[in-house]
């Protein structure tokens, strides 16, 4: 868990298990931009955080969360949803993975008033989840497009945001 | 006069999860006698035995630090002992201490969780944490900030809060200078507070008659409430090391479940906060033992529901000996003992926030695993939720079969298995046979 934000920070938080095949490919993303977003942006890699997305978007100005999917669309498929202002639901991430999942955790900080004006999720349909296997083919091609698609918009949002 | 037909009602609740776990329950009810209970649960430790097999021990932590997202410490903390024993290393002196205090962080970040967003909704009349939050949320703020001070507990220690990755086989990749920890204090007084007001809040709950006849199981140590050592002991009077853990505990496979159920000498038994505080209540620290006190209730308690309390008292312990620990400490000479690889079998116990966790790993020469068993508390607990569901039904049957469902989700969630994650998320299926 890093920085303080103090409200003008964007944070790209990436949620999975390492080793559980597409199930990792929320932590991988976050990887990947690590390095490649400008010194306005943190990254956190938080595995298989639940509640604790409440406290790691705390402060942000502008928060993106990346986390694997089940909404029964191919493996690879890239959803992207504006949490902001409203419930996103849980049509994409129907699953409580990990205790308290990302739609919880928003809908909680949200509640108590926390939650950051700005909220995108990005969830990648995952296809295979054993322990120990790889990405798919499909998530990791998924993976190089989520990659650019969160860069872009990063930098979009802090384009438009900054103080 | 023509034969009566059976009345049979199913009640099946279907839980889904990703991590931490999925099951189901089904209940059976013919003629307003519960037939069976049959909870089913998926466990990951069972995949992650083989995923170890061919792995050097020093990879060992960190994969099984992912087998859970609520207790990695724990996985962490039972695959280094049971190591170390094979290497015949002692850990001793302020590297200890500092694995007692990495252990005290996960217990009051995930008995916090418990607490607060999984079962007072339970007993307040909330549906999840989140429409709690609506009505409380300056008791859930509070809920949240003492979680997040275990969690700072795990930063500190582990590297990284959720997976801690600093643990290793003698020690750790790294100890933290005295002032670091130092500057852990205020969080940690305004938590141990907040712990009191949390048993004191739970105390009030009101809490269903229920009084089954259990068996206790904890780990028991001469001078201090148990982590990471000491026998295995229960109300019945086992007493046993680590290494006996499979003489006396015998798991089976049940047809429905892909989870192995385990028994002591053929019987289920409670693990977790419950059986811990029953047999160890005289360890607390005086600040627990006098809020404990206060609460009016008399020890043992026997009513499962009692685990958030119980669950509260260590919330409240783990931060008394969190701020012990760290007034004693000075770092020690190294992060980790040295380590010289031999060949053997080793077998640890320490206890997770939900029980007891036993591994045990055989390595070779090259300190290459050869084998792991992992017996998770949840499927310690799984018989004897079972047997509380049985004795705890009779009183629901008239009920609907939704507020059935509810009433069962709530004994489940007594034992905080990692299933309980997802029984905030039901769904409810019901079939009948006959003119229920």
């Amino acid at each position: 868990m890093t920085g303080s934000g103090q409200g003008k920070t964007i944070r790209i938080i990436g949620l999975g298990n390492e080793l559980r095949g597409d199930d990792a490919v929320g932590l991988l993303a976050a990887r990947r931009i690590r390095g490649r977003v400008g010194d306005r942006t943190e990254v956190i890699e938080a595995e298989m955080a639940g509640l604790e997305i409440v406290e790691l978007m705390e402060g942000a100005r502008a928060v993106i969360l990346i986390d694997a999917a089940r909404s029964g669309q191919a493996p690879g498929s890239i959803h992207r949803l504006d949490a902001s202002v409203s419930p996103i639901g849980s049509m994409v991430f129907p699953h409580s993975s990990h205790a308290i999942n990302a739609v919880d955790a928003l809908e909680l900080a949200r509640t108590l008033g926390t939650l950051p004006p700005t909220v995108i999720v990005y969830g990648i349909e995952a296809g295979d989840t054993e322990t120990g296997h790889p990405l798919s083919l499909q998530v990791a091609r998924a993976l190089d497009d989520v990659v650019e698609r969160i860069l872009q918009e990063s930098e979009t949002i802090a384009c438009t945001n900054s103080i | 006069m023509a034969e009566k037909k059976p009345k049979t009602r199913t009640i099946a609740v279907n839980i889904i999860a990703r991590v931490e776990g999925e099951g189901a329950l089904r209940v059976t009810v013919k003629d307003g006698v519960v037939q069976d209970v049959e909870l089913r649960i998926f466990e990951p430790p069972r995949f992650f035995e083989a995923f170890l097999q061919g792995r050097h021990y020093d990879e060992v932590p960190d994969i099984v630090a992912r087998i859970c997202g609520i207790c990695p410490v724990a996985y962490q903390m039972s695959a280094v002992h049971a190591l170390e024993q094979i290497f015949g290393i002692q850990v001793t002196g302020a590297l200890r201490d500092l694995r007692r205090l990495i252990y005290c962080g996960e217990w009051i970040e995930s008995h916090a969780l418990h607490v607060y967003m999984l079962q007072a909704p339970d007993f307040l009349g909330y549906d999840s944490g989140i429409a709690m939050a609506k009505d409380h949320a300056n008791i859930v703020t509070r809920g949240l900030r003492l979680k997040k001070s275990g969690n700072a507990i795990m930063t500190l220690l582990g590297g990284r809060s959720v997976h801690p990755v600093s643990v290793k086989v003698g020690g750790f990749s790294r100890v933290p200078r005295r002032r670091e920890l130092e500057g852990l204090k205020d969080e940690l007084l305004w938590a141990r507070d907040a712990a009191v007001e949390t048993v004191r809040w739970v105390a009030g709950f009101e809490y269903p008659d229920f009084l089954p006849d259990s068996t206790f199981v904890a780990l028991r140590s001469p001078e201090e409430y148990p982590f990471n050592e000491g026998q295995i002991v229960s109300n019945n009077g086992l007493q046993i090391s680590a290494a006996e853990f499979e003489q006396h505990f015998f798991e089976r496979q049940v047809s429905y479940s892909t989870a192995l159920h385990c028994t002591l000498q053929g019987s289920s038994y409670i693990v977790g906060p419950l059986a811990r505080l029953n047999l160890n209540h005289h360890q607390l620290l005086p600040l627990a033992k006098q809020v404990l006190e206060d609460s009016g209730l008399a020890l043992p308690l026997r009513n499962p529901f009692h685990g958030i309390l119980a669950r509260s008292v260590e919330i409240l312990y783990a931060l008394e000996e969190s701020l012990r620990l760290i007034e004693r400490y000075e770092p020690p000479p190294l992060p980790a003992v040295p380590v010289v690889v031999r060949p053997g079998t080793g077998m640890a116990c320490t206890e997770a926030p939900r029980g007891i966790l036993y591994h045990r790993y055989r390595v070779d020469g090259d300190g290459i695993i050869r084998e792991a068993k992992i017996v998770p508390p949840t499927s310690q607990n799984q018989g004897r939720i079972e047997q509380d569901l049985r004795l705890f039904m009779p009183r629901l049957l008239n009920l609907p079969d939704k507020k059935v469902a509810l009433a069962c989700e709530r004994v489940i969630r007594c034992y905080d298995p990692c299933i309980s994650c997802a029984t905030h998320f039901l769904k409810l299926d019901i079939s009948r046979e006959g003119a229920a």
